[in-house]
């Protein structure tokens, strides 16, 4: 089991408290397409995805992304117990859609450049730190139940 | 591969930082020793608490190198070959791909955190693209 710090708690509330879920789930979704866009291999049913406008505006990637960032809500009300959290959605991803689990880092990554550029300084080392440590926990828990 | 408006991006993205690199350099480099704790292994004989000189150094020396990798796009084998080198037969830094990633990261956190709505997600793409470029050339020489 993950042991989180209060401190680390801390980080993680505060900043999400931060965060409007729909923008920045919308944003990391539409930069995943653009920045690895071999990624849009899981989308094909999404429409125009042609150049970034296309994907920024896309209506569909805008309502997907912000069902994964809304999903990354209830792992933070649930830090200690990621992996039964996530449980039936691991089997989705590795059963329904087929997504190589390398996907979940990249997608955390890219959410985590997405919240520095939302809150400037205020996205300190230690808070980076704590967001790296929760995207890498989340990406495992995501993975866990993959045969 | 970069195109060119790649190249475009990236020079002007560097180009608003204003003086601030190496402010940018040390604070990559900061992040990257506290979000990936295996990466200060390579610095044991750095002082690697916040604000620390040698850190401010050497996030001077990198910037530096980037900066000039910034300059010769067209060319990077070439620009950065003696880093090359030194990162393959010196340093023996693990490869690249894995170590660089991470500076890459914070790299882009700490651009990110300047720049804010700036840092678009075609000028995120861009230095994405551009830093696994460099580690490609780091890592030629490896083996």
């Amino acid at each position: 089991m993950v042991h989180w710090s209060a401190e680390e708690k801390q980080l993680i509330t505060s900043v999400w408290a931060k965060v409007n879920v729909e923008e920045c789930g919308a944003e990391a979704l539409a930069r995943l397409l653009i920045v690895y866009p071999w990624t849009q291999r899981f989308f094909s049913d999404f429409g125009n995805l042609s150049s970034p406008t296309a994907i920024i505006g896309n209506p569909k990637v805008r309502a997907h992304g912000k069902k994964v960032l809304t999903s990354f809500g209830e792992a933070i009300k649930n830090l200690d117990n990621l992996k039964g959290t996530y449980s039936k959605l691991s089997e989705l991803h590795c059963d329904k859609l087929h997504v190589d689990p390398e996907n979940f880092r990249l997608l955390g990554d890219i959410l985590v450049i997405v919240l520095a550029s939302h809150l400037g300084r205020d996205f300190t080392p230690v808070c980076q730190f704590a967001w790296q440590k929760l995207m890498g926990v989340v990406a495992h828990a995501l993975a866990h139940k993959y045969h | 591969m970069l195109t060119a408006e790649d190249k475009k991006l990236i020079q002007q993205i560097w180009g608003k930082l204003g003086g601030a690199e190496e402010e940018v350099g040390a604070d990559a480099l900061n992040r990257m020793f506290h979000s990936y704790p295996p990466t200060k292994t390579y610095f044991p004989h750095f002082d690697l608490s916040p604000g620390s000189d040698q850190v401010r150094g050497h996030g001077k020396k990198v910037v530096a190198a980037l900066s000039n990798a910034i300059k010769n796009m067209d060319n990077l084998s070439q620009a950065l070959s003696e880093l090359s080198n030194l990162h393959a037969y010196n340093l023996r830094v693990d490869p690249p791909c894995f170590s660089l990633q991470f500076l890459s990261q914070c790299l882009q956190v700490s651009l990110a955190t300047r720049l804010g709505k700036e840092y678009t997600p075609e000028v995120h793409s861009a230095v994405d693209k551009f830093m696994s470029a460099v580690a490609s050339v780091l890592a030629e020489k490896y083996r």
